[in-house]
């Protein structure tokens, strides 16, 4: 193996303040960085193309800490890391169909968010009229007495849209193709010469159930490149609308799993859980998802003593009504029937693909961002961060079900320690070009924000990855051998997010 | 499990008072239908929801119109998996590229009378993502629109503010006659 070339690594709580160094590399250390992700050195944490080059970030969890690498590409092509580590190739595609960047050696060559439809190929690139594109080919399925099934992308419930292709024996999945980008917003494109608020707004609105998430995740990021101190107070306050916010995900997400092995009533008695969670946020907070309440700098809204009641009054409840539900899906054996061995997901597979959230931590990968990328003020909390190694859905129910219990302990804790002070620092321009990353634990997973700011504070490029990147590929393996009947089942206890991925 | 539904009996609902239809949508909607299409529905709507590129806030809300709460099929209004047994779509969303021919295909499944409630800012004109090469602008762009309920996203209430709006008309009309 050729030499790991020198990188630039950055502790969490040092990324977090200051902007972040991206290393260059060249063309044989790239090569040696896909080769040492492939031999499970580092984990991918990102890869997205830029003007002229493509860059990475890594997560070394060892010693946790984080790197980027930038390769400038003379001709826009750079070596493929997908050829050597499955987790990159859906982004390569993605950064292919944005900017025309190359990737050498790749070996699905698809495009992935560019259906052909956009009047415009490379609209991050050259942004030439887009010639069209062939019929979408995909991938073949052999064996006797196969048939396929096509679902999507319009789906049978209130949900986002996306095509499923199952190929099929009788009623067991021999494959699962997925084909997404139907929601593809563009809003990378968007983001490039907007201002930090015009950013936070779209930030805010690329994954709607992780609004918390993403206008955390993305402020964290301006204020580590123009480097602001952000008022105590204020992160103690994100702090609690990102519980809250996982609150209400978990507990309606729990109640739809179950409704999806036809026990309606589980469903019913969450959702009026999770209504009570949106209600508590709208009184304290002022929105149901507290949209646009964090802002880069600090907060936009303050909590009052009667906020504070209502907080604890909700926590209270939920302390009283949680245990005997989890206890009546823990009794319900045709339930469990439907939830236990059903959808599971190798630890191998989560630790190639540095999957996030529940569906990393039912499969046995320890990480939580809160707990070991670690940021104010979690470090000043206590978490507990539950894991499983059985994979299954009935794993990925118990996962989600100890976070709620956490997320209300630390509801608690936040309350019974919340500064007064102000709410927001003012965030100024440094005349210079910088960069930033901001990494949060949404409810679904660690959401990644680059962004790279200009002399006057304007946005040059901002990625966004959503958790559901290194999800969506697992979903795939998840509902092999499963029936088709099983998949609303595997599909909701993943719950990955579509206009979080599609952007 | 028994616990559950023995409380169910005893404890008052926590289904809520239906608020008062929303006055302008009410007025809005004149326009939209012809009195033998009134008849034949009367007060009962069947509703299929297309998400055309949301970023999924309007879902969640339209999914608690379910709950409890909101009781949505009390007014005769139910959520249906197929275009083919829908009155109502409800579209959310600024229509991406890449969803519009689905949108469009969905409408020309949905057998007349038909109506289309357009959801969310975004669906009125794209929202904060108009003008993107991705975008082809609010529902309306792809299919005709007869009731538009704002928000980022709607709450519940402004939701079933509209809905019932809609069935209100279309009684009101019917009875009349």
């Amino acid at each position: 193996m050729t030499k790991l070339p020198e990188l630039v690594w950055i502790r969490s709580r040092d990324f977090r303040a200051a902007a972040f160094p991206a290393t260059a590399v060249d063309r044989p250390g790239w090569v040696a960085l896909g080769q040492a992700l492939a031999a499970n050195r580092f984990t991918l944490m990102n890869l997205w193309g830029e003007v002229g080059a493509v860059c990475m970030a890594l997560h070394d969890p060892e010693a946790r800490r984080v790197a980027v690498a930038r390769i400038a590409l003379a001709k826009g092509k750079f070596p493929s890391v997908g050829v050597h580590h499955a987790p990159a190739q859906r982004l390569e595609r993605a950064a292919a169909d944005l900017f025309g960047l190359v990737p050498e050696g790749a070996g699905d060559t698809r495009p992935w968010l560019d259906h052909g439809r956009w009047e415009i190929a490379h609209p991050l690139g050259a942004g030439a009229a887009h010639p069209g594109q062939p019929p979408y080919p995909f991938l073949p399925a052999e064996g006797e007495s196969l048939h396929q099934v096509p679902v999507g992308p319009v789906h049978a419930g209130i949900i986002e849209p996306g095509h499923f292709r199952f190929t099929a024996q009788g009623e067991t999945v021999v494959r699962l193709e997925e084909r997404l980008g139907y929601v593809h917003k563009g809003i990378d494109r968007l983001m490039q010469g907007a201002s930090l608020s015009r950013g936070a707004e779209l930030a805010g609105r690329t994954s709607g159930d992780s609004t918390v998430a993403y206008a955390w995740a993305f402020s964290q990021a301006a204020e580590a490149a123009l480097s602001v101190a952000v008022p105590e107070r204020a992160f103690r306050l994100r702090a609690l609308m990102a519980e809250l916010e996982r609150l209400a995900n978990h507990l309606g997400d729990i109640g739809a799993i179950c409704n999806d092995a036809a026990f309606a009533m589980m469903l019913a008695q969450m959702s009026v859980l999770r209504e009570k969670v949106l209600r508590a946020a709208e009184r304290t907070f002022g929105h149901r998802f507290m949209r646009d309440r964090i802002v880069p700098g600090g907060v936009s809204a303050d909590l009052d003593a009667e906020g504070e009641a209502v907080l604890r009054a909700l926590v209270e409840e939920i302390r009283d009504r949680f245990p005997s539900l989890v206890e009546l899906y823990d009794n319900t054996a045709s339930l469990l029937d439907r939830t236990v061995a059903t959808g599971r997901v190798s630890h191998d597979l989560v630790r190639r693909f540095g999957a996030g959230g529940y569906v990393g931590r039912a499969s046995g990968r320890d990480f939580d961002a809160r707990r070991d990328l670690r940021y104010a003020p979690y470090d000043e909390l206590k978490l507990d961060v539950p894991v499983r190694d059985d994979g299954d859905v009935n794993a990925r129910v118990w996962v989600r079900i100890r976070e709620v219990e956490q997320s209300c302990s630390l509801i608690t804790q936040l309350l019974n320690a919340l500064p007064p002070g102000p709410l927001r620092t003012e965030v100024e321009p440094t005349g210079q070009v910088r960069e930033g990353l901001g990494l949060v634990e949404g409810f679904r997973g660690d959401i990644l924000v680059w962004l790279s700011l200009d002399t006057e504070g304007h946005i040059r490029r901002c990625h966004m990855r959503d958790p559901s990147w290194f999800q969506w590929p697992l979903l795939e393996a998840a509902i092999e051998g499963n029936i088709i009947a099983d998949f609303p089942l595997c599909n909701k206890s993943f719950n990955c997010s579509y206009s979080g991925h599609d952007l | 499990m028994r616990r559950f539904l023995l409380e169910g009996l005893m404890r008052k609902p926590l289904t809520e008072g239906a608020p008062e239809p929303w006055t302008e949508a009410r007025d809005e909607l004149v326009a939209a239908f012809a009195r033998a299409q009134r008849d034949r529905l009367g007060r009962s709507l069947s509703i299929r929801v297309v998400d055309a590129g949301s970023c999924n806030g309007c879902e969640l809300e339209l999914q608690a119109l379910g709950n409890p709460f909101y009781d949505l099929e009390r007014f005769g209004l139910h959520f249906v998996a197929s275009p083919r047994h829908a009155d109502v779509l409800i579209v959310t969303g600024p229509v991406t590229r890449n969803m519009a021919e689905a949108l469009r295909r969905t409408y020309d499944a949905t057998p007349e009378p038909k109506w289309v409630v357009a959801v969310g800012d975004c669906a009125k004109d794209g929202g904060c993502f108009a003008g993107s090469y991705a975008i082809v602008g609010g529902v309306e762009a792809v299919v005709p629109v007869d009731l538009h309920i704002p928000g980022c996203p709607p709450d519940p209430t402004s939701l079933l503010k509209g809905l019932l709006a809609l069935v209100e008309r279309m009684g009101a009309e019917a009875g009349s006659r």
